[in-house]
């Protein structure tokens, strides 16, 4: 038989005004294995814990219902208490009967007879309560960073300098990511390389920090804290450890025509290759599918110059394998093609091109040395029309969102190109301008007002080519809505703001990583204002334009961000849980996986159950504790009735129903008397 | 179901919630001192998606005139997806409930954020009036008794 104690608390008048205490109390003192009934004007107080705390002591209790305000004011209190007191805390539950009862009720006897009915119910539940303890989960305090552009070298530089070693990997062949290939940046119009190439230096020297360039995530496995890492470190065919980076073989190779990705493909570079002059690492790369050797058997010069002998063509992808207490994923994001535009000619008029590619021809490091020249010719533009919000808010591009970084760069165009060419003509055409960034409307302003940019408000319908005196011009047509005419501007380059999306491959790091994306594959946050660098899965971060569209300052300030939620759970060598966690009956379970397939979390494996000899007789249901969240997704789906719920077991919740029905004999009784 | 002394009728109306959104969003009603009708009991649960659909047959089995089920708005799942599956589920249950000649309005399914007090004490009031209007639901009891005799 249990032995239940039940006290109930006055809550001063908070409960007692409408909820007859006194009769809570005789009510509870009838119901059977219920050993002690008392009320108390507070409870929560310290003489009020103690009649409760001696009462398990004396009374030998083995099950605790306290009746009073709502769990989430008190449970961890009276939990506590009751530990204290030799009881384990997941024996006592709170009946609420203040906020879903004394509160909301004037009536006094219909609000008595509902405190009686919940607390009766509670006691029901109670009896079938079992004995938990909260999970402990030890923390490996290493992080592993995805995408080495400002938001990844932010974030593992703020997690090294805390003091915890940091894995970084990058795809391509250098950390950097779209800030190495920017020209000058809003809203200041500092270089970007300026900024940015101390921090990868620092990055490259810093002890705490592991670097896998060209290198991608192969598998995650594990749960928060403890999460496997499988990294396949893709063939450079140098070995990096002997090369100096001194270049002669860069130098030397003889296939020179490949279009520079760094380049945003307005440069060549060669097939043996270091991406750009500040690369970090500063080691060259074979790029296979170009590289003489490698496509027709011959060549080997790389080999044949280079002095310490680091050329391995030979090498294969590498495995290697990484124990991570924390991920951050900063994979970053892409532009849409100006093929995507074929009513602007994108692909077609090469003279067409992205916001990226400007970039690019704006950079002193560039293909043009920072000299504005048409990719077509060579010549001097006299007429540059930018297109805003080429492909974002656009539905039948498929993209709702607003790109948010397009209004700033492209005033910072029409301004660097007018530093440029002086007396050139910058036509913008845009939707809206949205610069709501500190100081970023009066860089806007500072476009139109001092650099004369010529801001048309509406959309261009379409671009052609026409020859004008032997020279290849665009001609752009659109409509000024607020002119409420048409307009044709003959111009000699056309830049688009494409839009901005996620990097190509985010949903899939996301399916291995096990966290949330949505529609268009930018990474969810487990909270749009309360939780913005967090993930739903535990042990998952997310910063920089991976997220959503960002400028810099908001990637960084996101990277830190994380970092900082990084280094509060690194703070501690392992992390505390509550016990809910769902729970697998191996004799029961038959295998169909239904669980597998609902569980958010992945926390649901497979366990082969053997024989002595070692034959597998079936295959069942895991749960792994560490990843549980205890929804209960997978009970309720549980054909076979295999799973339960620590703390919210089938037993305890049908208990509780019926509680709430036996109430009617004890109620009558005594409320009538 | 239970009758009183002057045999008013007070329906018995169990709700099937979760921890993070519409138990918060009743304990809000709570704070907020809204008043509403005393026939609808709270069972806490983390996520509707726990909610086996025994538990509302159970309800009624042991004389409930009326369920609600409640958790979080769509898309604000604390587990991301549970609420989802619970619809789902909930969805062929209905189904199968009519088929057995259950009347649906004894069974309320909503959504109420732990911001919606209000909406809370509005659910409870219409659903109460609703099944004291319906009365109490003497079928599904009496089927329950006929159960017992057959298996004592
Ligand atoms: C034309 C243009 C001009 C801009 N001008 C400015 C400006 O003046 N000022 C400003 O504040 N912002 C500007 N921006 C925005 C700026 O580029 C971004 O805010 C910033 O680059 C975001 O940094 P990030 O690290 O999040 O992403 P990224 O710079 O995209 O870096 C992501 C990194 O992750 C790597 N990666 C991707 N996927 C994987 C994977 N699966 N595994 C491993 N590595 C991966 C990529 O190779 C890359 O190195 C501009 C953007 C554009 C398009």
């Amino acid at each position: 038989m249990a032995r239940i104690g039940v006290f109930i608390c006055w809550c001063g008048e908070n409960i007692s005004r409408t909820v007859d205490v006194v009769k809570v109390a005789e009510a509870m003192a009838g119901v059977p294995g219920v050993v002690t009934s008392v009320e108390y004007k507070y409870m929560c107080s310290d003489p009020g814990q103690k009649i409760m705390k001696e009462s398990i002591k004396n009374d030998a209790l083995d099950g605790v219902v306290v009746a009073l305000c709502s769990p989430l004011m008190h449970e961890k209190t009276f939990r506590t208490a009751a530990e204290e007191a030799g009881l384990n805390p997941f024996l006592l539950e709170v009946a609420n009967i203040r906020e879903h009862c004394s509160w909301v009720h004037e009536n006094k006897e219909e609000a008595t007879k509902k405190a009686i009915a919940i607390t009766r119910s509670t006691v029901e539940r109670v009896r079938y309560n079992l004995q938990l303890k909260n999970i402990t989960v030890p923390i490996t305090a290493r992080a592993m960073v995805v995408g080495g552009g400002i938001a990844g070298i932010q974030a593992a530089l703020d997690i090294a300098n805390g003091g915890h070693e940091v894995v970084l990997v990058e795809r391509t062949p250098s950390i950097g990511g779209h800030m190495a290939g920017l020209s000058e940046t809003f809203p200041t119009l500092d270089c970007s390389q300026c900024i940015l190439t101390p921090r990868m230096v620092e990055v490259a020297r810093h002890p705490k920090i592991k670097l896998y360039s060209y290198a991608e995530v192969e598998s995650v496995s594990g749960f928060v804290g403890n999460f496997e890492v499988k990294i396949r470190k893709k063939a450079r065919s140098v070995d990096t450890s002997s090369c100096t980076g001194c270049g002669i073989c860069q130098e030397k190779c003889p296939q020179k025509n490949i279009a520079s990705e760094f380049e945003e493909g307005l440069g060549k570079r060669k097939a043996i290759y270091v991406p750009f002059p500040q690369a970090v690492p500063n080691k060259p790369v074979i790029d296979r599918k170009h590289c003489l050797y490698f496509t027709k058997g011959k060549c080997k010069i790389c080999e044949k110059v280079c002095g310490p002998k680091a050329i391995r063509y030979e090498q294969e992808d590498e495995i290697v394998e990484e124990r991570i207490g924390a991920i951050v994923l900063a994979t970053g994001y892409e532009t849409l093609p100006a093929t995507f535009f074929p009513e602007y000619g994108g692909g077609r008029y090469p003279d067409v091109i992205t916001g990226l590619q400007f970039e690019r021809l704006a950079s002193a490091s560039g293909p043009t040395s920072g000299e504005l020249k048409r990719p077509s010719d060579g010549r001097r533009p006299e007429t540059v029309v930018f297109l805003s919000c080429a492909g974002s808010r656009d539905l039948a591009k498929g993209i709702s969102y607003c790109s948010k970084i397009c209004c700033m760069y492209v005033a910072k165009h029409a301004m660097l190109y007018q530093h440029k060419v002086h007396g050139g003509k910058a036509y913008v055409f845009y939707m809206d301008v949205r610069a709501s960034g500190k100081n970023y409307d009066e860089f806007v302003r500072r476009a139109i007002e001092q650099d004369k940019a010529i801001y048309v408000r509406g959309r261009v319908a379409r671009v052609y080519e026409k020859e004008i005196e032997g020279v290849k011009k665009l001609v752009v047509k659109g409509a000024d809505t607020l002119l409420g005419e048409q307009v044709e501007i003959v111009a000699d380059m056309v830049v688009l703001a494409s839009a901005v999306k996620p990097s190509v491959g985010a949903a899939a790091l996301a399916q291995k990583v096990g966290t949330p994306y949505d529609q268009h594959h930018f990474y969810s946050e487990a909270h749009p204002k309360l939780r913005p660098v967090e993930s739903n899965t535990a042990g998952i971060f997310l910063a920089g334009a991976a997220q959503a569209p960002k400028d810099i300052p908001e990637s960084v300030a996101d990277a830190s961000a994380a970092a900082s939620k990084v280094q509060i759970l690194f703070s501690r060598k392992e992390m505390e849980r509550d016990p809910y966690v769902s729970m697998v009956n191996s004799d029961r379970c038959f295998g169909c996986f239904s669980c597998e397939a609902v569980c958010p979390y992945r926390a649901i494996s497979r366990k082969e159950i053997k024989n002595r000899s070692g034959e597998v007789l079936k295959v069942v249901a895991e749960v792994n504790a560490g990843l549980c969240q205890g929804c209960g997704g997978c009970i309720a789906i549980c054909r076979a009735k295999a799973c339960d719920l620590a703390g919210y077991t089938d037993q305890q919740i049908f208990s509780a129903i019926r509680g709430f029905n036996t109430t009617s004999t004890y109620e009558e009784e005594v409320v009538k008397k | 179901m239970s009758m009183n002394m002057n045999m008013k009728f007070e329906p018995k109306i169990m709700a099937f919630v979760c921890q993070w959104c519409t138990y918060t969003g009743a304990d809000l009603a709570g704070t907020s001192r809204m008043q509403y009708s005393p026939y609808v009991k709270i069972i806490k649960l983390p996520c509707t998606g726990r909610i086996d659909v025994q538990f509302i047959v159970k309800a009624f089995e042991e004389g409930a005139d009326g369920v609600i089920v409640s958790g979080c708005h769509p898309g604000d799942c604390h587990y991301t997806s549970g609420n989802y599956y619970a619809r789902r589920r909930f969805e062929m249950f209905h189904e199968l409930m009519s088929f057995v000649g259950v009347d649906m309005r004894r069974i309320q399914f909503a959504w109420v954020s732990a911001a919606e007090g209000r909406k809370w004490a509005e659910l409870v009031n219409e659903v109460s009036k609703r099944v004291e209007e319906l009365g109490p639901f003497n079928v599904f009891h009496a089927l329950r008794e006929q159960a017992n005799e057959l298996n004592p």
